[in-house]
């Protein structure tokens, strides 16, 4: 880690997790409104799905959240090293994900996506070492 | 903002997967791995920025490493877009972290890091995980009136 302190790396972090999830959950629920791609194009073509992609006013604050979160991700990249950053914030916004997969999106987290979303956590701490 | 009244227990998943959708997945992992690291290379060329300097941020992307990177995150971007279309976030997710597996791979193969022992069992771990959630259903199904709707607001 470079010469910043322990409180301000966190923040950093905290930051980027937060914006990121916000970004991830936001953007979900803009695509299931919007409904699958294929079958969209079948109907209204190429166009059709840029146009219900871009009428959606959901998506817009997915791509805020995202553009800002991409943002906070070039801060920290230029200030915590690479390999401390990327787990870090990895495994904090899948726990933060599958949190609001089934709060705030309503997705039904079955008991085979929880396991496997212990094991990839699992998986990304084992990494940091 | 209405939310639909039935509870996530009466809910069904769907599964259909086909090679375009596979292809996609793929396209996710790729691209978020090899945009961070050329992020990172390019943010390292332009060296710490301070609060004081901050809106350096800004021109960041004329770095070619950086501008790179942001070409990569937009095969990213779009491929995520049309994934969410049809498979539901806690779906999609660990197909996204497995980059991180692929970053540990080539740091080893490609930097000649010493990867420790825990990190291989991390990396078998994460894999598994993968593996176990891509082979179950892909999308949350609601039961409605008119039948099954896998679009949650499709229809307000």
């Amino acid at each position: 880690m470079r010469h910043l302190g322990i409180v301000a790396t966190w923040l950093i972090i905290f930051l980027l997790v937060g914006l990121n999830s916000a970004g991830d959950m936001l953007t979900a629920r803009a695509m299931r409104r919007v409904g699958d791609f294929a079958e969209l194009r079948r109907k209204a073509g190429i166009l059709g799905v840029a146009r219900a992609v871009l009428t959606e006013p959901w998506f817009y604050l997915g791509l805020l959240a995202m553009g800002l979160s991409f943002f906070s991700l070039l801060a920290a990249l230029s200030l915590i090293d690479l390999s401390v950053v990327i787990p870090a914030s990895a495994s904090l916004t899948f726990l933060l994900n599958l949190l609001g997969a089934k709060f705030f999106l309503k997705e039904h987290v079955s008991r085979r996506r929880w396991i496997s979303g212990m094991l990839v956590l699992g998986g990304i701490v084992l990494l940091r070492t | 903002m209405q939310e639909p009244a039935q509870s996530t227990s009466t809910s069904r998943h769907v599964h259909s997967m086909s090679f375009l959708r596979y292809f996609l997945l793929a396209l996710i992992v790729f691209g978020s791995t090899f945009g961070d690291v050329y992020l990172a290379k390019g943010m390292n060329q332009i060296g710490e920025i301070s609060p004081s300097r901050w809106h350096d941020l800004l021109f960041a992307p004329l770095n070619p490493y950086v501008a790179f990177g942001i070409v990569l995150l937009m095969i990213f971007y779009l491929s995520y877009l049309a994934s969410l279309s049809w498979a539901d976030l806690s779906y999609i997710m660990p197909a996204t972290t497995f980059g991180y597996v692929l970053t540990a791979l080539l740091a080893h193969f490609m930097l000649g890091e010493h990867v420790p022992l825990t990190r291989w069992i991390g990396i078998i771990m994460i894999t598994a995980g993968v593996g176990f959630i891509t082979g179950g259903p892909s999308l949350t199904v609601i039961p409605t009136p008119e039948g099954v709707s896998p679009h949650l607001e499709a229809h307000p």
